[in-house]
């Protein structure tokens, strides 16, 4: 199925941060914004949710060491009982070390792994971008038109009057 | 109504927009190997030579080749292998640690740093790999149910937590390069002409968009890697400090070394990122983003641990009289005028002198004394470690096993030979990939550059004035505004 969508380009993160207002407040459901690096406020203006990543990340540390103090103590204590330098079999001291190691590990792997899934980031040959000045040095505004929408020129002037540089059409195969 | 600072140099000159940062980034990677990157780089793989010719002598009749003896049982290596782990700390700590604390100016030489640490890791492992003398066999310190029965790995031991350290170290910085450079890897794929550029880059960036939705989580997962990969550098060279401090010989057996290493090895990394980054800069023409302002602040930096450094070497000799152990005096004594004094005046000159230069503005910000200082930086680390190594080993508690170490050809050669292995890495890391955060820098732009980045735009359609209200918190809305009030 082709799914059609405009897309309002905008040259300046502040002139866009205001156009996401309007043309929200306008009624107008917004598919996408690119940008060619993190613009800060976005979030807010988008109305995107806070990132529960941090809490995955806790989450995997948290595995991390318990994998670590279970794999230690097992090992040391259970597994193999020997006394190594006069300290007892489950030195915890000694085991912080590799504790603290694993947990970094894991939570970092954890969490970037959950956010390469999330994001469906995978190695592709073939990707496609809205518009490739996205990636170097301007804004775009993606909205989708629903089938049976032909007043595409209210939708033009909405962006044009927010100060958009330039509107496209762009149909896109799913 | 453009306000400069007085005191905030920008950390962007020359007027950029934002496209001129992607055209000065991208040139080097689209362009075709220039002669001079050529030539260096054939020095550099003639140093790999040396390493790959001196790690088959070592392989292949045996450690015998280098100049240890039953005194001096750790010497070059690792010696080499300290110097090079604490190299790449400034890497993370330019790119985790200045993250946390919003240091903006870290953005032009993060990326650079980052892939020194790299590097540098993937030198420093190679000492304790081929100290094992059987390399082949080095998965045995991986606590791995093996063919003897149940015997385990000791982690009682810190030559053990060193395996898990540098093992987590090395794999958390590559991921979080990594994650650093998909963003820029989607730049130049868009640019891309060629099909195998289009596809290597494609493949590269993951099928990154750049949507608000990705930034907004790739923040969240930058921010809480460098959270997590701050601790770690801090634990990282705690541990290889341990190698020694929890030993029972004379002038390792002390408690200052965890925060003393860490210092020294922020002090040498910074030094190499200096060295680096002059270099650098100058070969791709990258004044505007390196500024004198990135090279002053790295400069202080070395300053204050440099001075860190100072004051531990002072301290450990206090203490060595203070605790009235004759071992420990006697030690330290032999440091200053034993034979091998001049490897302590070395270190003593290089790493307390040099860097008090810094006091100096004119100093700070000249390239050329920079370029200097770094060097003999790196040179007084060097010898810092050889110092705390050899000369502690060579004389301890038995007077009739006292001994010197002479290093062999081989050993000088495995050294040389592990520049020639980062270098190698090194230019094909500033020839394929943008060697500057690009995606940082447009963020810091608008900020940061001294100058509106709007000259050269498209003129703005009628009816936009109404619309260009100031945004609250963002630091720049005065910038928009005039411009709009001057059409």
């Amino acid at each position: 199925m082709n799914k059609k969508f405009v897309l309002g380009i905008y040259d300046d993160e502040d002139v866009l941060l205001t156009a996401i207002e309007n043309v929200r407040a306008a009624g107008t459901k917004i598919y996408e914004v690119f940008s060619p690096y993190p613009v800060h406020g976005i979030d807010d203006v988008l109305g995107i949710k806070r990132s529960r990543l941090p809490i995955a990340a806790f989450l995997f540390g948290l595995c991390g060491t318990s994998f670590a103090l279970w794999m230690q103590i097992w090992m040391l204590g259970f597994d193999w009982p020997m006394i190594i330098g006069g300290k007892p079999h489950i030195a915890l001291p000694s085991f912080i070390p590799v504790t603290f190691e694993l947990t970094v590990l894991f939570a970092a792997f954890g969490m970037v792994f959950t956010f390469f899934t999330v994001e469906r980031m995978i190695p592709t040959f073939k990707v496609n971008v809205f518009d490739k000045r996205s990636t170097d040095d301007k804004f775009v505004m993606a909205i989708e038109v629903k089938e049976g929408v032909t007043d595409m020129k209210a939708l033009d002037n909405l962006l044009r009057s927010n100060g958009a540089i330039e509107v496209n059409e762009k149909e896109v195969v799913k | 109504m453009q306000h400069v600072s007085p005191i905030r140099e920008p950390l962007v000159t020359g007027g950029k927009t934002y496209h001129d940062i992607t055209e000065d980034v991208c040139r080097q990677v689209e362009a075709a190997p220039n002669p001079r990157w050529a030539a260096a780089f054939g020095v550099a793989l003639i140093g790999l030579a040396i390493f790959f010719y001196s790690v088959y002598r070592t392989l292949w009749f045996g450690i015998g080749e280098w100049g240890l003896n039953k005194t001096v049982g750790w010497a070059w290596d690792i010696t080499n292998f300290v110097w090079w782990v604490g190299i790449g700390h400034a890497g993370t700590l330019i790119s985790a640690v200045l993250l946390l604390f919003r240091q903006k100016w870290r953005s032009s030489i993060n990326r650079a740093a980052e892939a020194m640490t790299i590097f540098a890791v993937i030198c420093a492992a190679m000492f304790p790999v081929l100290h094992m003398g059987r390399p082949w066999l080095a998965y045995w310190v991986l606590p791995l149910p093996n063919t003897f029965g149940s015997l385990w790995v000791n982690f009682n031991s810190p030559l053990l937590w060193d395996v898990f350290a540098i093992s987590t170290y090395f794999s958390v910085s590559l991921v979080f390069w990594y994650i650093g450079l998909v963003p820029d890897f989607a730049t130049i794929r868009d640019r891309a002409t060629g099909p195998i550029a289009r596809r290597a880059y494609s493949f590269l960036s993951l099928g990154w968009t750049g949507s608000a939705k990705s930034w907004s989580r790739y923040e969240t997962v930058s921010l809480i890697l460098a959270g997590v990969a701050t601790p770690l550098v801090l634990s990282v060279h705690t541990i290889v400090s341990m190698d020694f401090a929890t030993s029972v010989i004379p002038g390792w057996h002390t408690t200052i070394f965890p925060p003393y290493f860490v210092a020294g090895a922020i002090f040498s990394g910074f030094a190499m990122v200096l060295t680096l980054m002059i270099i650098t800069r100058k070969v791709f023409k990258l004044e505007d983003y390196i500024t004198l302002e990135h090279v002053e602040s790295m400069n202080k930096i070395i300053m204050t641990t440099g001075s860190i450094v100072g004051i531990a070497y002072t301290t450990e000799f206090f203490i060595a009289w203070y605790s009235q152990v004759t071992y420990e005096q006697y030690a330290f004594i032999n440091r200053a005028t034993g034979p091998y004094w001049w490897a302590y005046w070395t270190m003593m000159t290089c790493n307390v002198i040099t860097p008090q230069l810094f006091w100096f503005r004119k100093i700070r910000r000249s390239l050329v004394a920079t370029f200097i200082i770094s060097i003999f930086v790196n040179i007084g680390m060097w010898f810092e470690r050889f110092v705390i190594i050899v000369i502690s080993l060579h004389r301890d508690y038995l007077p009739s096993s006292w001994a010197m170490f002479y290093p062999t050809w081989i050993d000088v050669g495995i050294y040389v030979g592990t520049f020639g292995l980062f270098f190698t890495l090194f230019f094909l890391f500033v020839k394929f990939f943008p060697v500057i955060n690009m995606a940082e820098v447009k963020a810091i732009l608008k900020s940061s550059s001294g100058v509106t980045h709007h000259h050269g735009h498209v003129k703005h359609p009628q009816g936009h004035h109404t619309n260009a209200v100031i945004v609250p918190g963002t630091a720049t809305d005065s910038n928009t505004n005039t411009h709009h009030s001057n059409e």
